[in-house]
């Protein structure tokens, strides 16, 4: 389960209405937590892997399951301070994976329409600059998760 | 007003290094309006002065963790990314070392007593290892707390409103104190699991 990339599982599932180059961005590792109680937020975490020859630019996410989805990174200073900001535009290079994992980049999901369970899934469209999202499926394991595996 | 809080904790703190390491002399150096000196580290926990209630409505306090070693982080419920990987890290740690575990006290304060009622506390505590203690007090004993462990918060924009839905940012490293209540190590958020479970091993070993 670990090594299956989710994104390719869904272009399995739905080949049809994806032109060529999406396939150039796989997502891999793709999790997230169970949210706890009415309104606190979720996080979606995964690796994006550009096997295309350009660049790619995450600019944003989106999901039905939010009213609020924005990419953070979560940064903590040497006095040991952490904070989270938005990430702003995110360019994968040619032949590169960016890793969004805890205590870094993440997918920050605001406002649920309800507590992300464990054992479901959601659907989560990633917004590139060139107009070619890429639509994922995203597992949500326990509140307590570290990890895709765990 | 609320980072007003958090800034005077944070110079109480300042201050209180300040003027062990001799102020005058200090001030020499620096001068005046220089930044507090680096690092500041954590009071004793026999010396801080709070208390707050756990997460099954306990009274507790700082001093009641001395004779075992502890481990004390602060967070808050609604932060998504950082407080449940740290509690997920610990709950790791503490599976880790099987019996020992319970030679240890592992504790989770929260900076955001305003959205984390003891009610919320309980039901977040849940969902990690059942050693790890959560508790919650006044703004007034969270601010007492924080100034004694030399940590700072300060909550986001939008903390005021009703319901508010708002990102608090605050000291995320892991603090190891010995069974004596003194500092031994600080367990950074990154830092792996081999390290850490060492740390923790070479102070329940004294
Ligand atoms: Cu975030």
């Amino acid at each position: 389960m670990k090594h299956i990339p989710f994104a390719l599982a869904l272009f399995a599932a739905f080949p049809a209405p994806l032109a060529a180059d999406q396939q150039n961005i796989i997502a891999e590792q793709v999790w997230s937590r169970a949210s706890m109680g009415e309104n606190r937020p979720g996080v979606a975490y995964m690796e994006l892997h550009n096997t295309g020859s350009g660049t790619r630019t995450l600019t944003g996410v989106e999901t039905g399951r939010a009213a609020m989805a924005q990419i953070h990174q979560t940064s903590t200073s040497a006095s040991g301070v952490s904070q989270m900001a938005p990430a702003g535009d995110i360019d994968i290079l040619p032949g590169t994976r960016i890793a969004l994992e805890p205590g870094g980049l993440h997918i920050m999901l605001m406002q649920l329409d309800r507590p992300l369970a464990e054992g479901e899934y959601y659907h989560l469209t990633l917004i590139f600059k060139n107009g070619d999202n890429v639509e994922i499926r995203v597992p949500v394991l326990a509140a307590s998760a570290r990890g895709p595996g765990q | 007003m609320i980072s007003r809080r958090a800034f005077a904790a944070y110079l109480a703190g300042g201050a209180a290094v300040a003027s062990a390491l001799l102020l005058p002399g200090w001030w020499q150096i620096s001068g005046p309006g220089a930044a507090p000196p680096l690092p500041r580290l954590p009071l004793p926990l026999g010396e801080m002065s709070f208390s707050m209630q756990d997460h099954t409505g306990a009274e507790v306090s700082p001093q009641g963790l001395v004779g075992k070693p502890s481990l004390v982080f602060f967070g808050y419920t609604f932060c998504p990314d950082v407080c449940p990987t740290t509690l997920s890290d610990i709950s790791t740690w503490l599976s880790g070392l099987g019996a020992d575990a319970a030679r240890l006290n592992a504790v989770f304060i929260t900076v955001d007593p305003g959205r984390d009622t003891l009610p919320a506390m309980a039901q977040y505590m849940q969902h990690f290892h059942p050693a790890i203690s959560g508790w919650r007090g006044s703004l007034a004993e969270t601010d007492k707390a924080v100034a004694g462990f030399r940590a700072s918060y300060t909550l986001g924009e939008g903390a005021e409103g009703e319901g508010a839905d708002y990102a608090v940012e605050h000291t995320s490293s892991v603090f190891l104190f010995k069974a004596d209540g003194r500092l031994a190590a600080l367990i950074d958020l990154h830092e792996d699991r081999a390290q850490a479970v060492a740390k923790i091993q070479r102070v329940l070993q004294r």
